[in-house]
This record gives C-alpha cells, structure tokens and sequence, in this order.
C-alpha cells in the first residue's frame, strides 16, 4: 500500500517574544534591544512561510529495531520513544529560504541583528511544528517529537528521512553533504501516536 | 522534422505524470524511479507508449532525478541510455501518426546552491552537462530542464546544456501559491535570465495545478518573445485513505489548460497526477485551437535572483559608488581585501533607492577577475538588485558574469572592433543588458551627429552576433563643460538623436558632466533634469547627492510618472542636507559617562557614535580618541558581558557602534594618508564541513574593535587553506569555530598541520560543542567560552609575545 505524502502551508503562529530573546542570549532586555527585535520581527515577516510534509506510517518495535514500513532504525532511544505507538508522523518543516538570506546579509553587516533573526528562526520553527503536532493530536496522545541527532539516533537518518518524504520538491528543504539543512530554520522529526 | 521548426508553426503537447504511475506499478516510496529503466524497462516503455498513444507529441525520458550525485559514472550511463531506448522503443510502437519526439528530462540535484547551500555553482553545472552530454550522445531530440525552483540552479542546468549540446532546450520552473520560485524569483525576472541565455521556450511546471498558475502564466507571456510552457498538476493531492489524489479531473484539466492555451501558450502537458487519460482529453481540446504567433515583447530589462528591472517610462538609478576611481578608502577597502565594507557600500546605496548597482573593483595591484567574480557573489548573498558588471577586463566579465544569478548589466563595450569582439560573445552566451559608449579607434566625436553614427555602427555589430536591439543601452557620454563649454548641448542632442532615430535606450555617468567645477552636485543635478527630459533612460549616479535625488524624484513627480506623488513624498524628507554632527556639549553627558561618544557605545547607538566621532577627529588626536573613549567604553560592555549583567545582543550592538566609529577614524587617516596601526594579526576560519559562522562572525567584530587585524577566511574553510593564511600573513594568532561534533575533527587536523607548518602560532578555539577539556584533547593552545575571552587570550598572547 502506498502511504500518501502531504503537504500543508500554515498560517503565522503567535509569536512567543520571551522565546525569541531567551535564544539570542538575553534574560533581560532593554528597551534598544526590545527595539531591535521589533524591527527584526518586521522584517522577518514577509520572508517567512510555513510549510510541512509529512507523512504517516504504521510502527512495530522490537527492542532497538523500528520497523516503519519504508525504513528499518536500529535506535535504543528512538524505540524508548515510540514505545506503545501504533503509528508514527514523519514530518519536515521548514520556515523557508528567505529568512536564511536575512541571516546572511546581516552576519555581514549588522551582527546584532544577524543574532536576533537567528532567534526569531529558532522561534518560528518551533512554534511551526507545535502548531503542526496541536492538529495531529486529534484526540490522540502524542509522544514528544524526536529528531535525527536525539540520543543515539544518527543524523544519517537524515537521508532516508529525505528520499522517502521527497522534501526537496514538496517544501523546498534540502539536504547537504554534512547532513545539515537547507532553509537552516528546518525540522524532521518522528511523532508516535498513541491511539 | 526538427523539433525546433515543429515548435515554430505547432502547439506543442508535452506527456503528463510518471511517478505516480510506477508506483502503481510497485514502485516504493524512496526508491529511485531511474532504476526501473533498466529493471522494468518494460514498464517505463508500456508508460511511454501510452502517452505517445493519448497525443503527446513529446515524451520525456525517465530521468528525472538521473544525476552523478545519485548514481556512479558507470550507473548513470547505463541509465540514460536506457531511458532513451525505452522512449524510443514507445515511439516506434505508438500509433500516433503525428510528429513525435524525445526529450532528456533533467530536474533539480536536489542540493541547492551556494550560499544558501553547499553545492558550487560550477559542480552543479558539471553535474547537469554529464547528464546531458549521456542524453544528447544517446540521442534525444530536445532537451527539458523542468520542476526548477531555484533561479541559481536553473541557469546552472541552462549553461550545461548550451555547452555541451545544441539541442533545443526548454526551461521549466516551479512557481509556488505566491507566483514566485522557492528561492524568490518572479516570472518575469526568469524569462529577463533564461531568454537572454538563449533557451527556447520557458514555463512553468509541477507544484499547483492548471487554475493556480494561470497568474504566473499570464505574466511568463507578457514577458516572453519565445514560446511558453505550461505543465501543471493535476490540482492539488489530497490523502483518502492513506493514497495520495488529485482534485482536478482530466476533463476539467483539459478545459483549464486549453482555455490557457488559447492565450497563447505554445507548450503544454501534465505533471504530478496527471496520466495518460488526462494528456487525452488535453490533446482533443488542443486540436480544436490555433497557434497563438509569437511577437517580440521588445523589453530591455535586467534581473537579480528575485526581481526584474524594466527601462522604459521611468528612470533607472545605477548606484556609482562601487568604485575605487577616487576613492581612497574604497581603494584601501580592496587592497585589504575588506568585503564587508564593499558590501555595506552596495546595501546603503539600495537603503537609498537605487534599482541597480554598478560593481568596479579594478585596481592595477589585485587580481580583478577573482576579485570582481567575489564581489558579485558576495553581493548578491546580501542584496536583491540586479547589477552592473563593470570592468575593462573581459576575463573578469566574463568571470563574474557566468556567477551572476540573472541577467547583469554590462559595462562596457564600445564602437572598436577589438571591444565588440570580446564583449559581445559574452553578452551572447551570458546574457545581458550591455552599455555601449559611442566612441571608437577615432576617440570620442565631437559632434552628436558623430557619436549617432558610432552606435549605429554598434548597433549593426551587436545585430551580428545575434544581439538585439533591445539588449544594448547607449551612452552617449558626458564630458565636463569647464573644458567645453558645449559639451552637455552636444551630448543632450546625440541622446535625444539616439532614442528618437535609433529606437534605443540611453544611459548617462551624469556626474563627469561637472568635472573641475566648484559644487558639482548643483551642475549635476540640472543635468540630470535635462538629460530626463530629452530622454535618459538611466543615469550611473551618487544616490548620496541630495540634489540628484531631488531631481530624479521631482522630475518623475512633475512628469505624471509618480501616482499621487507618492515615491517623492516618501522620500522628500531625505533631501534636507544632513546637519553636520558637532560634539555634544559636555553638561549633557549623564555622569556615569566619560563622554557622549562613550555613553553612545555602551548604550548601542550606532549612527550616534559614528556622528560623534567624525566630529571628535576634526579637534582630536584619532589614538587618543581610540585609547581615550572607545576601548574604555567596551570595556564597560565586556564586563558586563563577563559579569551578566549585559547580554549578547547588547554586546553587538555597542560593538557595531564601535565600528562606525572606528570607520570614522579609519576615513579620516586614509583621507590623510596615515594608516592606521593595528595591533596584531588574527586568522579566523570555521572549519572545514561546518557552515555555522554566526559566532565567528562575532568573534570577528570584537576583534577589531580592540584594534585586531583580523584576516577572515569564512567558513568551511579546509586545514591547507588556514595554514596558507598564517603562513602568508605570519599570523601569530589563529582562531577556529566548530558547531558540530561531526566537524571537530576537521579542527584537530586544522591545529596538527598548523602545529607543523606554523609553530609559531597560537590556536584558540570555540563553538557550541567543545570544551576546555576537548580543546586540550585535540591540540588547542586554548578554549575561549565566548568572544570576551577570545578577546582576553589574543590580548595575553600579545602581550607575553611583546614581553619575550
């Protein structure tokens, strides 16, 4: 049976200010710094979207091994995480390229706000993939997302994780030589549900 | 029949989905689809075949993903060669009885492209041309590069095929919900690239389906002299029960399609989820329509990687200021190679309005055709404007314009024999918007009527080399009127003459106009006024000069070219000449403050500090202003930092406001032939697989606000290539950043051959994943947790080195 890979664009989810300076370092925030973050913000908003593809599949565990129909991981840890799941998501989010290019100018030449878009991105990813996992639930228990590099789940999971989900041409992620991300602002991630 | 002469007179129809339909046939999900031409030829061939039998004119090999990033040389042959013979083999046993062909299909490598990515610009088009020399060596009648959503990418695989093939090659984009691709470009600025580098029908394909993309379909033929493609979906997938469907139906798909047609595509098929069945019913609605004639859209238009530029009814801005003539600190910024002070000239200049940049980077003592392919990659990581590739070296224009992502300006070509050979092949292979000076072996005519006859003489040559008119903007020249004082009437009636008689666009260096004249942006300014209203299609200018910007503004205002005055209204305030910055007087400094300029520092303030410096250094020794005020106040901010009583973006920010004013400082010693002193030399690199360089970066600017030297190297940068810069620069001080525990190795081979080749030089070293203990464990003389202590460590290496 072939399982159906989808694809979503979500809406902007609410912004978590607090989140955003506690990843560019900072307890405490002076007004400049407040300022900073707003201009950022403002900028940062037309180059942002949301985007997931995911896809569903039935999981057996046993003991280290999961067996999730398209790829087989030996993971002690990954398998402590979806112990009790039927079913697990395997999803990509990304918060898309263009923030990247913001990232990239300003660590040329404006550190400060290079700093703060980085959190902003860190930010916005997490907030995409909560937004994701709230509709999944659905009335099902989620088990915490777990990602390629948790544990000891290597970061070579990464490739299957790709050629099987196709996020190059469904969300526009891709993958480089050392296993890292292209938006840098991505998630993959596994999702165990419980029934 | 050749398909290039099909394409002329015909509506040419494409196939339709081909994943999809393997996978019905057991194709998993992850496996590679190239494989089944060997494995299963038969079921490619039986695909094939029924596309050939529903009326596609074109099918398209199953190759989609073939590329040597996914399979070794031998399998990549193997494949390719298959995949032509089963479409042949289908085209041999179809019975349509129409013209038929075959196309290479090439799709994205699925890495993208430096800097966004790490797959280099010419390691993509390598990959692209192995590909393509297999297909067009096996046979294939055409090439179709499709389902690109990077513009970088895409010209990649378009320069692969016109190097190695002469095939008829079509351009196939993947336009998302907002009309542009993923990595920003609009249609428009796709036809502005692919058209000029010669591709012979471009469109769009995959991602929505017939209904979504008829937007960014209207907008490909507005734009586009060649014939337009259009390959959607079959709408958009939704899951039922766990398998993926369409919800467009192959009627309702037929009709959307042919009702797009009808407006004048001349290319049309299905993508994603579409089948045979769909291809069907499109080519029965298709046979009812005519071809729509193709006409020449005449644009002269120039584009970046997100935009196009069109000259016509208003004026292009041409930003002047990358450019050493003149310059010395501009000049100084080269020789050092400081790349982000060019950068920061380009991003200004793009804060102030211009449209397009004009990038000079020729100096006799650098290396301009590596320099110059540096500059335009570096700017475009940074800034969206088209650029102007501004050399007298055709090696380095063509240098930078094969790197360029669009279609560049280029500057210059002009009416001797010698200029026109070497710079319109370029223009030609390239693509590109060239500037031509009317002036020739005979030097600059005197008379207009002169200078008319050189660009007709330009003109019939760039015609020659399959150039056209619209791909030429003339510059009738403009000469200082202190040495003539007819000069401007001259070169305001060659430009009247050459857009009015010659049907072409103009374009001025308004500022030479003034040459040896006491305030020469007043004289500019009127020139400028002048030269708008006999014409001027773009002027090369200082959008820092109030009255330009006055003039380009008011003109466009008063001419009814700006609705409502809005663009002048918005900018109308920045025409006030900015007030020279005075020190403030010293009651207003709070107590805890030594001075404004250090109150400006701690607090951050960037333009304020930069103001209050330029005004210091009139009164103050620059040392002293150094010693006095600068490093003191970031002493302030670094203890803090160590102490946590300031946070990280508050230390950037005092740092960049120490960096205007050590900008400030650095003009005024250049402007007086001093230089400035530095403190000692810093190598800084991220290693080698690490592309993480935020921290580095910081660690960069600290550095040179405590009067560092710093030569930095970016990131993954390999061991050879840091030793080669210690040992160049007899660098006492190496400093590496890792992000990744899979890149640490890299840093301890870095520290080993430094450690033999260099053993004079300290290494520190830092990022998220090391430690004091893991710094020991590979080598590291010593572990800085955070650029403070980087700061710290240089400074005690500094000064134990002074000590011995």
């Amino acid at each position: 049976m072939n399982q159906a890979i989808l694809t979503k664009t979500y809406p902007e989810p609410p912004i978590d200010e607090r989140a955003i300076l506690r990843y560019a370092g900072c307890k405490e925030a002076d007004d400049a710094v407040r300022a900073l973050m707003e201009t950022c913000l403002g900028e940062a908003h037309g180059a942002l979207s949301y985007r997931v593809c995911w896809v569903e599949l039935p999981v057996k565990i046993d003991k280290n091994r999961c067996d999730l129909q398209y790829m087989t991981i030996e993971s002690k840890d990954l398998a402590n995480n979806l112990q009790g799941c039927g079913r697990v998501v395997l999803f990509a989010a990304t918060v898309g390229i263009e923030l990247d290019r913001l990232i990239l100018k300003y660590s040329r030449i404006a550190p400060a706000k290079a700093l703060l878009m980085q959190a902003i991105g860190a930010e916005r990813i997490e907030a995409l993939c909560d937004a994701f996992c709230a509709e999944l639930k659905n009335g099902c228990a989620l088990r915490p997302r777990f990602s390629p590099g948790y544990g000891d789940l290597p970061l070579e999971v990464q490739r299957e994780i790709f050629a099987l989900l196709g996020c190059e041409k469904r969300i526009g992620l891709s993958l480089n030589e050392s296993l890292l991300m292209s938006p840098t602002k991505s998630v993959t991630a596994f999702v165990g549900m419980r029934e | 029949m050749q398909f290039s002469e099909f394409l002329e007179h015909n509506i040419v129809c494409l196939d339709g989905g081909m994943g999809t339909l393997l996978q019905a046939q057991g194709l998993q999900p992850g496996e590679h689809p190239e494989y089944w031409n060997l494995s299963h030829p038969e079921v490619v061939t039986a695909i094939h075949k029924a596309y050939y039998d529903a009326g596609s004119n074109v099918v398209s090999t199953n190759t989609f993903g073939a590329n040597a990033l996914k399979f070794s040389a031998d399998e990549l042959d193997a494949i390719v060669r298959a995949a032509v013979e089963n479409a042949r083999a289908a085209q041999k046993a179809s019975a349509n009885g129409g013209e038929t062909f075959v196309a290479l299909d090439i799709g994205p490598t699925g890495k993208l492209l430096k800097p966004l990515g790490d797959l280099d610009f010419e390691a993509a088009v390598e990959l692209f041309a192995q590909t393509i020399r297999l297909g067009a060596a096996y046979g294939v009648d055409l090439i179709l590069i499709e389902t690109m959503n990077d513009s970088y990418e895409t010209k990649a695989a378009l320069l692969a095929a016109k190097e190695t093939c002469t095939l008829p090659v079509l351009v196939s984009n993947a336009y998302g919900e907002d009309g542009k691709l993923m990595t920003g470009a609009t249609p428009a600025a796709m036809v502005a690239m692919l058209e000029g580098m010669g591709a012979d029908a471009i469109g769009a394909n995959c991602s929505l389906g017939p209904r979504q993309l008829r937007g960014v379909v209207g907008e490909l033929l507005e734009n586009a002299s060649v014939p337009v493609l259009l390959k959607p979906n079959a709408g958009l997938p939704r899951s039922e029960q766990g398998r993926t469907v369409f919800d467009v139906s192959p009627t309702e798909f037929a009709e959307e399609v042919a009702r797009i047609v009808a407006k004048g595509v001349r290319v049309a098929g299905g993508c994603c989820g579409t089948t045979p069945e769909y291809i069907r019913a499109l080519t029965e609605k298709l046979a009812a329509l005519a071809p729509v004639p193709l006409t020449e859209k005449n644009l002269t238009v120039v584009s970046s990687y997100s935009h196009a530029v069109k000259f016509g009814e208003k004026a292009v801005m041409i930003g002047e200021r990358i450019n050493p003539t003149g310059k010395k600190r501009f000049k100084q910024a080269l020789v050092e190679n400081d790349m982000d002070y060019i950068l920061s000239e380009g991003v200004a200049q793009q804060e102030k309005g211009v449209h397009v940049l004009d990038v000079n980077v020729g100096l006799p003592e650098i290396d301009e055709v590596k320099l110059l392919r540096e500059t335009v990659c570096e700017l475009q990581a940074v800034c969206d404007l088209p650029l102007q590739i501004d050399t007298a070296d055709p090696a380095a224009m063509e240098a930078a314009l094969r790197r360029y992502n669009g279609k560049a300006m280029v500057n210059s070509v002009n009416g001797k024999a010698e200029s026109m050979a070497a710079v319109f092949p370029l223009v030609k292979k390239y693509g590109g918007l060239v500037v031509a000076l009317t002036l020739d072996e005979n030097g600059i005519p005197a008379t207009a009527e002169g200078r008319v006859a050189v660009a007709r003489k330009i003109l019939a040559c760039a015609q020659s080399y399959g150039i056209a008119k619209k791909d030429l903007i003339f510059d009738p020249l403009a000469m200082t009127i202190s040495a003539d004082t007819s000069a401007a009437v001259t070169t305001l009636s060659a430009l009247k003459r050459i857009q009015t008689e010659l049907g072409c666009h103009t374009l001025l260096g308004v500022s030479n106009i003034s040459f040896g004249l006491p305030n020469r942006d007043a004289v500019n300014g009127t020139f400028f006024a002048l030269a708008l209203e006999n014409g001027l299609s773009a002027a090369i200018m200082n959008p820092f000069s109030a009255d330009m910007m006055k003039t380009y503004y008011t003109y466009h205002a008063l001419k009814n070219l700006d609705e409502n005055c809005a663009a002048y209204i918005a900018a109308a305030d920045s025409f006030a000449p900015t007030v020279v910055a005075t020190a403030a007087p010293a009651a207003k400094t709070p107590e805890e403050y030594r001075s404004e300029l250090q109150r400006a520092i701690v607090k951050g303030f960037q333009e304020k500090a930069g103001e209050l410096t330029a005004g210091l250094v009139q009164t103050t020794d620059p040392m002293a202003i150094v010693a006095d005020e600068i490093i003191p106040a970031l002493n302030i901010v670094g203890k803090g930092f160590e102490e946590k009583t300031v946070y990280l973006p508050q230390l950037l920010m005092s740092a960049e406001a120490a960096k205007s004013a050590f900008e400030k400082i650095k003009q005024h010693l250049v402007q007086n032939g001093e230089k400035a002193v530095g403190k000692g030399k810093f190598v800084i690199a991220t290693v080698e697989g690490d592309i993480h360089d935020i921290g580095k970066n910081i660690v960069k600017l600290l550095l040179e606000n405590y009067g560092f030297e710093v030569i930095d190297l970016g990131k993954d940068v390999a061991p050879e290539t840091v030793v080669a810069a210690v040992i160049e620069h007899r660098a006492p001080l190496v400093g590496l950043s890792a992000l990744m525990t899979t890149t640490v190795p890299a840093m301890e081979e870095t520290i080993r051959r430094l450690k033999v080749a260099a053993p004079w030089c300290k290494t520190v070293v830092g990022g998220a994943v090391l430690t004091k203990e893991y710094a020991e464990k590979i080598g590291a003389d010593a572990y800085a947790k955070d650029a403070m202590e980087t700061v710290r460590y240089a400074e005690s290496v500094l000064a134990s080195e002074n000590h011995a």
